[in-house]
């Protein structure tokens, strides 16, 4: 009798923090996503696959690895002039995102490099802190 | 008792079936049904035969005259006797053009290689969207200029077909990218009548649309002696 109670007792343990992770898990991921597609879906589209010449993939994109340093502050501030994503050039120019704060970018980026097919290292909050110290000239005031 | 049941079955089955084909069938007159005439109409009165008769007209929309990306001239005449879906946007635009673009291109693809269909994009900031700038866009979505025209104007003509498409669109600085303008996708007939909007950011209405198209298409001779 005791030792069932205790059993039980484990299990619903276990449980609680399983589902306690995966809300705090799932609510980050959640947040990445619903930021995407607030800010970003309009453009580079619900699954990341950009449109035609005009707009960049960031569905298997080569510039989120050959960039990794950049991307932080492309988000912050925008992009204008020629790039080129996969071999192809774009050149239509990207508005900043001013209101996101470094957390909030984090989880964006986390949600880009790991969905749409994209299976790159994540973003820590410091590395993106980092970057953005780096442009930090360019916040308007 | 058991042949019994069994009828009952074998009727319930049957009223199934007639209940299904019944739907299909209701639902194929609802495709090919008539399209709603949108916009104001007016009453008309005239005499036949010395019989007053009262002769409905329907909003249409008025000559145009505007410039495309190969800086040719759209007018009224280059959409005649055709059935055209018109959008409003503009190259800079920060929010929903985009997703209305990768949506419009659903319908060229859809109608690549009918010419009774046409695409006509106006953009709301001449100032901007130059005919080299469209020229650029229209060549970055790799499309086709005899079928999408993409054009420009003065702005003032172009605010004010915009209302006469039922579409809003005006300049906004407190709005991102200075313009507000909806998303809609405006469905026009032959005789310029408008007959559909849609919502170009939304796949399932864009999806409706270019199901209702074909609806407003002169029917094939072929098509019309199977029916008979
Ligand atoms: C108004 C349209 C628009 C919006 C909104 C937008 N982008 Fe972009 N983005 C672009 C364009 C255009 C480029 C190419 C810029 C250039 O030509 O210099 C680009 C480039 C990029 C790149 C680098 C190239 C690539 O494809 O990897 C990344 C990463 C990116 N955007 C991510 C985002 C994220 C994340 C958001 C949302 C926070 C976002 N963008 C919102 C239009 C947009």
């Amino acid at each position: 009798m005791l030792i069932k109670t205790k059993i039980l007792l484990y299990l619903a343990g276990i449980a609680a923090l399983l589902t306690l992770t995966r809300c705090f898990y799932s609510d980050k991921q959640n947040e990445g996503e619903r930021l995407y597609t607030q800010n970003c879906a309009n453009c580079h589209m619900d699954d990341g696959s950009g449109l035609r010449n005009l707009i960049p993939p960031l569905a298997g994109a080569d510039y989120l690895e050959n960039h990794r340093d950049d991307l932080a502050c492309i988000i912050q501030h925008g992009q204008t002039g020629n790039i080129v994503v996969n071999g192809k050039n774009y050149n239509q120019g990207m508005p900043g995102f001013e209101h996101l704060n470094a957390g909030q970018i984090t989880n964006i980026l986390n949600y880009v490099q790991t969905n749409f097919g994209n299976n790159n290292p994540r973003f820590s909050i410091q590395e993106v802190e980092k970057q953005l110290f780096k442009c930090r000239h360019l916040l308007e005031h | 008792m058991e042949r019994n049941n069994l009828r009952t079955f074998l009727s319930a089955l049957l009223l199934g079936l007639l209940a299904l084909s019944w739907q299909a069938c209701s639902q194929n007159t609802a495709e090919t049904s008539d399209l709603p005439y949108l916009g104001e109409r007016q009453l008309v009165q005239r005499e036949v035969d010395g019989q007053q008769v009262t002769d409905t007209v329907y909003h249409r929309i008025p000559d145009f005259a505007f410039i495309n990306q190969d800086s040719q001239v759209v007018t009224s005449l280059t959409v005649q006797d055709k059935v055209y879906v018109t959008d409003f946007f503009f190259t800079t635009c920060p929010t929903i053009c985009p997703k209305m673009k990768s949506q419009m291109i659903r319908i060229y693809e859809a109608f690549e290689d009918d010419p009774r269909v046409m695409l006509l994009s106006h953009t709301i900031d001449p100032q901007h969207d130059t005919v080299a700038v469209l020229r650029d866009y229209a060549d970055r979505l790799q499309v086709n200029s005899d079928k999408w025209h993409f054009v420009t104007g003065e702005k003032d003509s172009i605010y004010s077909i915009a209302l006469q498409y039922m579409v809003s669109a005006m300049e906004d600085e407190e709005e991102p990218g200075g313009f507000v303008h909806s998303g809609a996708f405006v469905l026009v007939d032959q005789n310029r009548h408008v007959r559909g909007i849609y919502d170009g950011t939304d796949p399932a209405q864009v999806d409706r649309l270019i199901r209702d198209i074909p609806t407003l298409l002169p029917k094939k001779k072929k098509k019309d002696a199977d029916k008979n």
